[in-house]
């Protein structure tokens, strides 16, 4: 029941009801569209036993019950399945926009992450709002996005001390990834703006603003939109 | 629909069921009962569905009032209890007449107790559950921690009373033991030989920041023999990760679903709802047993719960 690899998936045993299964070993745009499609499959056709799945950036964590399978059972359902996963066809990302207000109270973390790399707050704004990212995963809290296809030059590490509170609809980067905090969380991201958007929205639907798969562009807006998309 | 109003809210106090499971993806956890094993008994002990929605108190209880009265239980850890002027015991069932008041004290053991009523806690379902996720402001009675003045409803129930008692056997395997069993964790191998050894040997103190979320540990620091940075990856319940100071940190029922420190082990499915009994400066220490041993307890565990001897009529 150790570490086994099946083709080119690794399963990794994480504890006695959860398996994780690598699609890859480092964040390639390839391992995302093979966890995007096993999410399809898992979707498409549920798993009996398996309780709760959490894709990230080249894994997902599957949590099963103990008590109806084994972990060499799960693994060996699973290798025949993922023998089909080109089965699943990817339905085509949504484009979704993100209204920032850059600077100022809202982005607290501006002009030290322009300082860090000897930009401008403009130019590192220009920067962040010239890209078109990735949502790569939801995790860590509801509704919160991680996006791939930061510009390198203006990818930042983490403060030394994270933040006991960072305001819901902070804008922040954390080395090549950027994202929007949906509640009043600690955080170690650097913030550079806000959204008016709610992030997660549990009166609807669709509680999550973003999923996994969307292509995400920030568009720079000033106070007073900030404002009037807040009171919308 | 009978109700119940919150005197005294005590330390902290929510609403918990079994919780949530299915929203990975959306970034939601399952949150529900740090010590789920109390809550399904003590819902036993009231004829409930052992999933019912409760309060679970922490290190200190509160006050209750019944203006309709209704059955209800303690279970998990003795906080003390007084029924007006009678003293009740933990892991019993008592009948409470309308206009009684149940106050409950600081605890006598471990950090949490649960008090079941007969029908469950009535809340508006957040995703399937009703267990309160206290970082997200989501489920339970208005996302949050109850206060002073809150009105809870309580479902509906015509079970006429019977007196019931937890098993001293079923008890006994509650109680509180410092040795936490766990299996190797995805990333134990990023541990040498020595670190690996040394986590097992020391002794840990829970720190007075743990909650919920996660519990944080004081004792010998771990190094980590591989320092390439992580990709950040789904994470477990109970896994211990080590963040590069070295001090672990049990992720915990209302934890983040992805996280990016490596895990050098994770405490098994059978002692997990013991973790929800610790209190701060608790010592601890962790044994390792194989993921069959660790599946083993766990149908043990399920055989005692879903025995009818863990309950004496």
């Amino acid at each position: 029941m150790s570490a086994s690899i099946t083709g080119d998936v690794r399963f990794q045993p994480a504890s006695d009801q959860s398996l994780l299964i690598y699609f890859g070993e480092s964040i390639t745009l390839e391992a995302h569209e093979r966890v995007r499609k096993f999410l399809r499959l898992l979707e498409s056709e549920p798993f009996a036993g398996v309780r709760n799945f959490h894709p990230a950036y080249c894994s997902v964590l599957l949590d099963f019950d103990a008590l109806k399978m084994t972990q060499d059972e799960l693994q060996g359902a699973l290798s025949a399945r993922l023998a089909r996963i080109d089965e699943f066809p990817l339905p085509e990302r949504r484009q979704l926009e993100i209204p920032t207000c850059y600077g100022g109270d809202f982005g607290p973390d501006l002009r030290e992450v322009a300082r860090l790399h000897g930009l401008t707050p403009e130019q590192v704004i220009e920067m962040h709002a010239s890209a078109t990212y990735v949502v790569y995963f939801l995790g860590f809290v509801p509704g919160f996005a991680y996006l791939g296809g930061l510009p390198k030059a203006i990818a930042t590490p983490r403060l030394a001390t994270p933040r006991r509170n960072t305001p819901p609809g902070s804008v922040g980067i954390a080395d090549d990834q950027t994202g929007v905090y949906p509640f009043d969380t600690p955080g170690g991201w650097r913030l550079i703006g806000r959204t008016p958007i709610s992030m997660f929205r549990p009166d609807r639907s669709n509680m999550s603003f973003l999923s996994i798969g969307d292509r995400v562009r920030f568009t720079p807006i000033s106070v007073e939109q900030f404002a009037a998309l807040k009171s919308a | 629909m009978s109700s119940i109003l919150i005197q005294s809210p005590g330390l902290l106090t929510t609403v918990q069921d079994l919780g949530r499971q299915g929203f990975g993806t959306i970034g939601v956890s399952p949150s529900g009962a740090a010590d789920s094993v109390s809550l399904r008994l003590g819902n036993r002990l009231v004829a409930n569905n052992e999933g019912a929605a409760a309060l679970e108190m922490t290190l200190i209880g509160g006050a209750f009032a019944f203006p309709d009265g209704g059955i209800v239980a303690l279970a998990g850890s003795d906080f003390g209890a007084r029924l007006d002027d009678s003293a009740i015991d933990t892991g019993t069932s008592v009948e409470v007449r309308p206009g009684q008041t149940l106050r409950i004290g600081p605890t006598r053991s471990g950090a949490r107790c649960y008090l079941c009523i007969e029908g469950g806690i009535a809340v508006p379902p957040f995703l399937g559950s009703a267990s309160t996720h206290l970082l997200s402001g989501l489920g339970g009675f208005e996302g949050r921690a109850l206060r002073k003045g809150d009105v809870l409803q309580i479902g509906l129930a015509n079970v006429p009373f019977r007196r019931r008692t937890i098993a001293p056997r079923a008890v006994a395997s509650l109680s509180q033991r410092n040795i936490f069993r766990v299996t190797r964790g995805p990333q134990a191998d990023w541990f040498d030989e020595s670190s690996f050894r040394a986590f097992f040997a020391a002794t840990y103190r829970v720190g007075e920041q743990s909650n919920r979320m996660g519990i944080r540990l004081d004792g010998g620091q771990i190094a980590q023999s591989k320092t390439a940075s992580m990709i950040t990856e789904g994470v477990s319940l109970g896994a211990i990760q080590m963040p590069p100071g070295g001090l672990p940190i049990i992720l915990f029922v209302e934890q983040q679903t992805t996280g990016g420190y490596p895990k050098i082990a994770n405490v098994i499915s059978a002692d997990l709802h013991r973790l929800g009994q610790l209190r701060p400066r608790d010592e601890i220490r962790f044994e390792l047993v194989t993921f069959e041993t660790a599946r083993a307890l766990l149908i043990d565990q399920q055989k005692m719960l879903a025995s009818p001897e863990s309950i004496i009529e």
